[in-house]
């Protein structure tokens, strides 16, 4: 069979299983709607939590970023699992105690505020909506390489699968086909992977082969992309190439942006108990690490495959897939010393970085470019990180069923988190903002009908910024994670673990981390981007790791504000030793 | 003098999240370099907990967690449900 009749296949029959899920799960009520009416297994929550988790991003892009960062890959490899201890150990259990529907409705309720519930929402709109433009683009390309479908048909045929299950099912819906998508993606993040460690140094836990010699010889791998690498003029792979300091912030902004993120914190609220509160974010991390601890050993077997299938070798005779992936735009090749061989090293190859290609073939068939060389250095080949991944197994020459199979799954790791995040986008509209703050009269079923037209208006908008994709979504992810981590958490954090804190306070820390970290990551990223380097930074932070500050203006604030007005009612104290029992 | 559940809960709570620290932002990234002259089989020590190490002790650092707080539960509010002891 075809890849692509087998691709249509997996994409088909995964599709198939969703569709009969969401079905089966229907949500009656608005407790089943907002938290699966508080029935789900710890076991069950901890895949649904992985699953909508690990989106677009970590299945299709992290690997890949790795391979090019090196060891500065870590801050995303610690701060995306490192968030799970401080949402286990601060949060879940708490949040699960107090026993509402939404992250802004513990806000609100615990800051006795309508003001400070509706800078919550605020802050959850934004943060989600940016992370679902991430997934859409990802469900894009996976259609348009693997299915050759027009993109925007991929978005499309996307949004309507999410919108059965996402507004039929609600979270009920969303937990089960997620606990089947988490089995699809994991599946197809490890069978490459063993493939590839097996390949590449003969042990078939790519986890351990990481750290093993390369089949056939007595060099260790990652001694080798150290040697690789800094022949190609690249920094050695296995040494940090930013500041320490910078590491530091970064990893800390995504832990505890990690630990801010609504769409996770609701996870935590489908359990039946506190304590399964507590052991279900034991399992979600521990099948998240299933793919994270796979992925820098990805990375590096990437990085390797990379080299050694194009390295000075004749573009006439490259491999398919480097080709195939030029045709969709995400490869380039500039033949700088018109020798017609392949030479990768570091720099950029393009003036601009990004190619853009004329309807011409140049001497070797080559597509032609509009972009003159970058002549500072020797490198001719753009590769866009983005499908190191999905061309890992086309690398590796695996079997056409395993390149099926991980387009299945980036598919499955898109789709979910893009269904977790429209279920907080919409749980907030008609619980917090109808409900709690514009229409308190309306009864559960007007509830329900509306958080369901909410949540169809959330999957249009979200599939718009799929079909037009907003130029800025790459540079956004550090938004989301650098406001989960200024605004949400601190109020979070505080309102469990400090009983004092009253509404004046929690509601300056919010808006002065919001504000702080916004006007920075807009200033370096959108305002003043050629200023954007560790000279200009204040203390040598890089936006990504700004977040980190803005929590900790956070908290000052906070607590300043706090002590210049009077204490939270009693009611609130009383509220406070209520969730603190188990 | 008597320990309260919430005591309690904040001493596990310090000492696990030390851990916590001290796995990622210690080993993982201040003391990185240093670890990375101790070799075991390819992986030098600082990059493997970088990029290996930090995750699986985030994992075992959770379930001491959950193991400590079902025992600590226990401990106050189980047979005892007529006299919460951690008020008293």
């Amino acid at each position: 069979m075809s890849l692509q009749g087998l691709t249509y296949l997996f994409v088909g029959i995964s599709f198939a299983i969703y569709i009969a899920i969401a079905i089966w799960s229907r949500a009656q009520s608005t407790s089943d709607f907002y938290i699966a009416g508080k029935e789900v297994s710890p076991i069950a929550n901890g895949m649904a939590t992985a699953a909508d988790w690990m989106s677009a991003a970590s299945f299709i892009s992290m690997a890949g970023l790795i391979a090019f960062l090196g060891k500065d890959g870590s801050v995303y490899l610690m701060g995306w699992t490192g968030g799970y201890v401080l949402l286990a150990l601060l949060l879940a259990p708490y949040l699960r105690k107090f026993g509402k529907y939404t992250v802004p409705d513990f806000i609100g309720t615990r800051y006795y505020s309508k003001a400070a519930r509706l800078v919550a929402i605020i802050c959850l709109i934004f943060i989600s909506f940016t992370y679902v433009a991430g997934q859409m683009r990802g469900v894009g390309i996976v259609f348009s390489r693997f299915l050759e479908v027009d993109i925007n048909t991929g978005v499309v045929i996307g949004m309507l699968i999410v919108f059965f299950y996402a507004v039929l099912g609600g979270m009920k819906g969303i937990t089960y086909t997620q606990v089947a998508q988490y089995c699809v993606l994991i599946f197809a993040y490890l069978v490459p992977a063993i493939f590839i460690s097996l390949l590449i140094t003969n042990n078939p836990i790519p986890q351990l082969g990481f750290g093993d010699k390369i089949a056939g010889s007595s060099t260790y791998l990652l001694d080798k992309l150290d040697q690789l690498s800094i022949e190609l003029g690249f920094n050695a792979y296995t040494e940090n190439s930013k500041s320490n300091l910078d590491i530091f912030f970064i990893t800390a902004a995504l832990m505890f942006g990690t630990a801010g993120l609504p769409h996770v914190i609701v996870r935590f609220f489908t359990v039946p108990k506190v304590s399964d509160a507590r052991k279900s974010a034991g399992y979600a991390l521990i099948f998240i690490a299933l793919l994270y601890t796979t992925a820098p050993a990805v990375a590096a077997f990437a990085k390797m495959n990379f080299i050694d299938s194009v390295q000075e070798v004749e573009y006439k005779s490259a491999p398919a897939w480097f080709k195939n992936w030029e045709e969709i735009g995400l490869i380039a090749w500039k033949d700088k010393n018109n020798d017609g061989l392949i030479n990768y090293s570091s720099g950029d190859a393009l003036e601009g970085v990004k190619p853009s290609y004329i309807d011409e073939r140049g001497r070797y068939g080559e597509r032609k470019l509009l972009n003159l060389p970058d002549i500072s250095n020797s490198n001719e080949v753009y590769i866009d990180r983005d499908i190191i991944v999905l061309a890992n197994p086309e690398i590796a020459k695996l079997p056409n069923w395993v390149i099926a199979l991980v387009a299945a799954g980036a598919l499955a790791a898109a789709l979910s988190t893009a269904a977790g995040l429209l279920l907080v986008i919409s749980s907030s509209i008609s619980h917090d903002l109808m409900k709690k703050i514009l229409m308190p009269k309306i009864t559960e079923r007007q509830e329900l009908f509306f958080a369901r037209c909410a949540a169809a208006v959330a999957i249009f908008i979200a599939g718009l910024f799929g079909i037009y994709p907003p130029g800025f979504v790459a540079q956004v992810v550090a938004f989301a994670f650098g406001l989960a981590a200024a605004t949400i958490f601190p109020a979070l954090f505080l309102g469990i673990f400090y009983k004092r804190l009253n509404k004046e306070g929690a509601i300056a820390g919010m808006l002065s981390g919001l504000i702080a970290t916004a006007t920075y990551i807009s200033y370096f990223k959108f305002i003043n981007p050629v200023l954007n380097s560790p000279d200009n930074w204040l203390f040598g932070i890089s936006p990504e790791g700004f977040g980190f500050l803005g929590m900790i203006i956070n908290f000052c604030v906070a607590l300043t504000v706090s002590s210049f007005y009077s204490k939270p009612p009693n009611e609130i104290y009383q509220m406070i030793d209520e969730i603190r029992k188990p | 003098m008597k320990v309260s559940y919430w005591q309690l809960n904040i001493i596990i709570l310090t000492i696990l999240l030390s851990i916590w620290f001290l796995v990622s932002f210690g080993f993982g990234i201040i003391w990185s370099d240093h670890l990375d002259e101790i070799r075991i089989g390819g992986f030098k020590l600082g990059f493997w907990f970088a990029q290996q190490g930090s995750i699986y002790f985030f994992i075992v650092i959770i379930f001491v967690y959950v193991f400590l707080m079902n025992w600590l539960d226990k401990k106050f509010y189980s047979e005892s449900k007529k006299t919460f002891q951690d008020e008293g």
